[in-house]
């Protein structure tokens, strides 16, 4: 009721790592430390899911679902059903700071 | 070579089975920045006043999009083909942060087109990436002006580029700097990024920053119902939902740590209902001679309004923040948005029926 920060997609499968340091060096809130032979999840919660691990982890030992998070985005897509546009969007069509929308992507059809 | 001559506004490519698409409004006319086999530019550590208005510009939240610079290979001071490369987006406020940094250090900066947005929402959203990054080493034949192959690429950037694969496509190294850019003349000593220059921190200075332009996207709106309110219902109500949005807005980015419970709706509900208090408190006091039931019941329509309205605000932040996951996020869509919903709705219905009772002359 007062926390939902509570759960976190991300996961972490220890056999696949091979110790490369690349999680705890690209991880903005010390979610991962490398101390022994292993990198070890130390501050899972404090995970914000941007997906800097998953991405840089060549071994693919680290999954999450990133997302930035964006409040507005999330209840229009929930009302819309259309999908999620990222950060600081506008509606203004050619707005560069959003993801293409459903109607940006039927035009980009249109164009070819 | 413009992009007339590729007649695109829009394009659609595949890299490794991940497709990306981008359209750009400037593409249309010609102007558009990409160009290939360009000399490097220069440019220097110096802030200028020009810098400095568009830097407050860009914080008002004027032209938001549109405070960019070319995205290319940059010298700065007298590089040489040993000299390290910075990577940067094409955001004058991340560029200049950079090259201020780098005062009398002698480095390329790689500019990245990342559309005029800056590192973090950018590598979000995956523009600035290892697909642009790839492109832009090769069209700025990066390969032939260095003879090193590493690339400091700022930490943030990490949720767009993957070291790994840049290095496969690309053969360059990436090593991730530091989260700030001020943290560069520190790190360059030893290259080594100590576990505070990894955080990424959300200060009150941070929170300011946001302000000015949270309340730019509201006003007109505001001004007009607010206007339309003081006309038909009254003063206080017109400045009771200023209060709730300025709650949202101003106070909550201030108080944020403070305020007590995890999720920022709750911690909206409950500025929220302490801004309505006043509100609440003269309904009830003034026009003492109005039955009290009444007086009762405009203040509990304060009591309900406003509080909906400063979380849904409170809620909004979230997206601005540097911690909250999209995980809670939706959770807190889920359990609050409703609530929320009910109290306004329940607010419009009871201020609709006292409305009715008064000029019924019913009490």
């Amino acid at each position: 009721m007062f926390n939902s920060y509570t759960e976190t997609t991300l996961e972490y499968n220890e056999k696949l790592c091979n110790n490369c340091g690349m999680c705890s060096t690209v991880c903005p809130h010390g979610v991962f430390t490398q101390n022994g032979k292993k990198a070890e999840l130390v501050n899972e919660l404090a995970c914000m899911e941007c997906g800097a691990c998953q991405l840089n982890c060549p071994t693919g030992a680290i999954t999450v679902e990133s997302g930035v998070g964006c409040a507005y985005a999330m209840m229009w897509s929930a009302l819309t059903g259309k999908k999620e546009v990222t950060c600081g969007c506008s509606d203004e069509e050619s707005s560069g700071c959003c993801a293409p929308t459903t109607s940006q992507v039927f035009q980009l059809g249109n164009d070819k | 070579m413009g992009c007339k001559d590729t007649g695109k506004v829009c394009s659609c490519e595949t890299n490794d089975g991940v497709s990306k698409c981008g359209c750009d409004s400037e593409e249309k006319s010609g102007s558009c920045s990409d160009v290939s086999d360009a000399p490097v530019k220069t440019t220097s550590s110096k802030i200028t006043y020009t810098n400095r208005l568009d830097h407050l510009l860009t914080r008002l939240g004027y032209k938001r999009n549109k405070h960019r610079v070319e995205s290319g290979l940059y010298a700065l001071g007298s590089p040489d083909n040993e000299s390290p490369v910075f990577v940067s987006a094409n955001y004058t406020l991340s560029f200049d942060a950079l090259r201020s940094s780098l005062s009398g250090t002698d480095a390329y900066i790689l500019v990245l087109d990342t559309k005029g947005i800056n590192v973090w929402c950018a590598a979000g959203k995956g523009t600035f990436g290892t697909d642009e990054l790839v492109h832009r080493i090769e069209a700025t034949g990066l390969k032939n002006v260095v003879s090193q192959r590493t690339l400091i690429v700022p930490q943030l950037g990490a949720t767009g580029v993957s070291a790994h694969q840049v290095r496969k496509r690309s053969g360059f190294r990436v090593e991730y700097g530091p989260v700030r850019a001020s943290d560069l003349p520190e790190y360059m000593k030893t290259r080594k990024a100590t576990p505070e220059m990894r955080r990424v921190n959300f200060t009150l200075r941070d929170r300011l920053t946001l302000i000015p332009v949270e309340l730019i996207v509201v006003p007109i709106p505001l001004i007009i119902v607010a206007v339309i309110i003081s006309l038909t219902g009254g003063f206080m109500t017109a400045a009771a939902l200023v209060t709730a949005i300025m709650a949202g807005l101003v106070l909550f980015p201030i108080l944020l740590p403070w305020i007590p419970t995890k999720d920022f709706s709750t911690k909206g509900f409950i500025i929220g209902a302490l801004s309505a208090l006043p509100f609440a408190l003269w309904a009830f006091n003034t026009a003492q001679d109005s039955p009290l039931l009444l007086r009762s019941g405009s203040a509990l329509g304060y009591m309900l309004a406003m509080p909906p309205i400063t979380a849904f605000f409170s809620l909004n932040f979230t997206g601005s923040t540097t911690f909250t996951s999209v995980t809670g996020v939706r959770k807190e869509i889920y359990t609050h948005v409703p609530t929320m919903a009910r109290m306004l709705g329940a607010a419009l219905i009871l201020i609709l029926v006292l409305a009715i009772i008064r000029y019924s002359g019913g009490m």
